[in-house]
């Protein structure tokens, strides 16, 4: 479990809290963010790495066109032609990747339920590398407690536990239904796992780097909860 | 609980997975009301579900501690060997096909029925709620739910439930206000 709380991600944490409750009184606010800073525990005590998330058959799948896609960019973000993946932090091996790369390195299939924070659910398959993986590779040191996940889709970004990083349902998909990941599902590679919520995973990855001190990310900043495992 | 509830709900206002959602619920991609939810928005919404949540279960559980510990679930709880006869006659004399009620001790059969009922769906709200908080780490739970968008069903189905519950007995103590003090307090001790 994470249990390192730096005092930078606590004061992230509070102004995040600060942000959510704009509009509410200031003793509403503190109570809302305490409660925050509690459920988040509660949430961390309640993920277990070894538990899996049911593998669904191909009967599940979601027709694609009713999956949805979502980006923050104004239009679908387009990999630059010379994309790489940066592997980056405290490793002892820190790497740069081309996705034939990943592409060599064995190979995951999954098909599972996803969990958008809005409520709707939907079932694809994913393929790609367990981070897990990328991490025995890139050496990761001890002092690491989270993962941080950047894209080019204007700057969106998450960080996560590492545990649930680790998670073997985690994976760096490049893969979707079978086929390669088209760029409305986050071309050439995304985060998918089967145990956190959908804004969670980074689409459009451009860096994954392995920190000891707990950072935010896109919607966590304006508030969303920075767990959110499912 | 109820207006962050529906302003999560507000985010996918809809029931069943994506591409199958489902044909028999009427007010699909209908929003509730906007006055009727609190948080403002989607986050603020799930952070106040999630603080008031804890204080809903230990509320539920000092009830159910009492309840049991006292003895009070003798004469509250509905047991269908001793009530169902008279849930059934109390019935009849509110549908007017029998002249006089059934002798009623501390509740009537009837009463048993809705109050034992509504604890019921007060557990039923709490463990739908967790199989779509966490519908990985409690698949089991989920699962009992028809998985994590039969939860949903439910969880609404519940508030909806408890809803016409409450209404009802505003109405009721708006026509008999003496009752008041016994709904609140619970009665006079057995």
């Amino acid at each position: 479990m994470a249990k390192l709380i730096s005092r930078r991600g606590f004061i992230a944490a509070a102004a995040a809290a600060s942000v959510i409750t704009g509009c509410e009184s200031r003793p509403v606010a503190q109570f809302l963010g305490a409660m925050q800073r509690w459920n988040e525990k509660a949430e961390d005590m309640m993920f277990s790495p070894a538990r899996l998330a049911p593998e669904l058959p191909p009967s599940a799948t979601t027709p694609e066109d009713a999956f949805p896609a979502y980006f923050i960019s104004d239009s679908m973000p387009i990999a630059p032609p010379a994309w790489t993946l940066k592997v980056g932090g405290l490793v002892k091996r820190p790497a740069v990747l081309t996705l034939a790369q990943l592409q060599t390195m064995a190979r995951t299939e999954m098909r599972v339920q996803h969990h958008c924070v809005e409520g709707w659910s939907a079932v694809a398959s994913w393929h790609g590398v367990r981070l897990r993986e990328i991490a025995r590779l890139a050496g990761v040191d001890r002092r690491v407690q989270f993962v941080e996940f950047r894209s080019f889709d204007s700057g969106y970004w998450s960080s996560w536990d590492l545990d649930s990083a680790l998670h073997p349902q985690t994976l760096l998909a490049y893969g979707f239904n079978g086929g390669p990941l088209g760029a409305e599902h986050g071309a050439p590679l995304r985060v998918y796992s089967a145990v956190k919520l959908g804004y969670k995973n980074v689409k459009y990855l451009t860096e994954v780097n392995f920190l000891p001190n707990r950072t935010g990310g896109y919607w966590e900043d304006q508030g969303y909860e920075w767990f959110a495992g499912v | 609980m109820a207006g962050s509830g529906l302003q999560i709900l507000t985010a996918y206002p809809a029931l069943g997975p994506r591409g199958a959602q489902y044909s028999w619920y009427p007010f699909q991609n209908m929003a509730p009301p906007r006055w009727l939810t609190i948080g403002g928005w989607l986050a603020g919404g799930r952070h106040w579900h999630f603080a008031i949540a804890w204080f809903f279960i230990a509320n539920g559980l000092i009830y159910f501690t009492y309840f049991f510990a006292s003895g009070e679930w003798r004469r509250r709880l509905f047991r269908p060997g001793r009530d169902t006869g008279n849930a059934v006659r109390q019935f009849a004399y509110y549908i007017r096909i029998r002249k006089s009620p059934p002798p009623e001790d501390f509740y009537n059969g009837l009463q048993r029925l809705a109050y034992t009922g509504v604890l019921l769906l007060g557990m039923v709200m709490v463990l739908s709620g967790l199989a779509i908080y966490k519908p990985v780490q409690f698949h089991p739970l989920t699962l009992i739910f028809g998985g994590y968008d039969g939860a949903r069903v439910v969880h609404l189905a519940v508030l909806c439930l408890l809803a016409i519950f409450v209404a009802v007995h505003l109405v009721l103590v708006s026509l008999h206000p003496r009752e008041l003090l016994n709904m609140i307090s619970g009665g006079k001790r057995g």
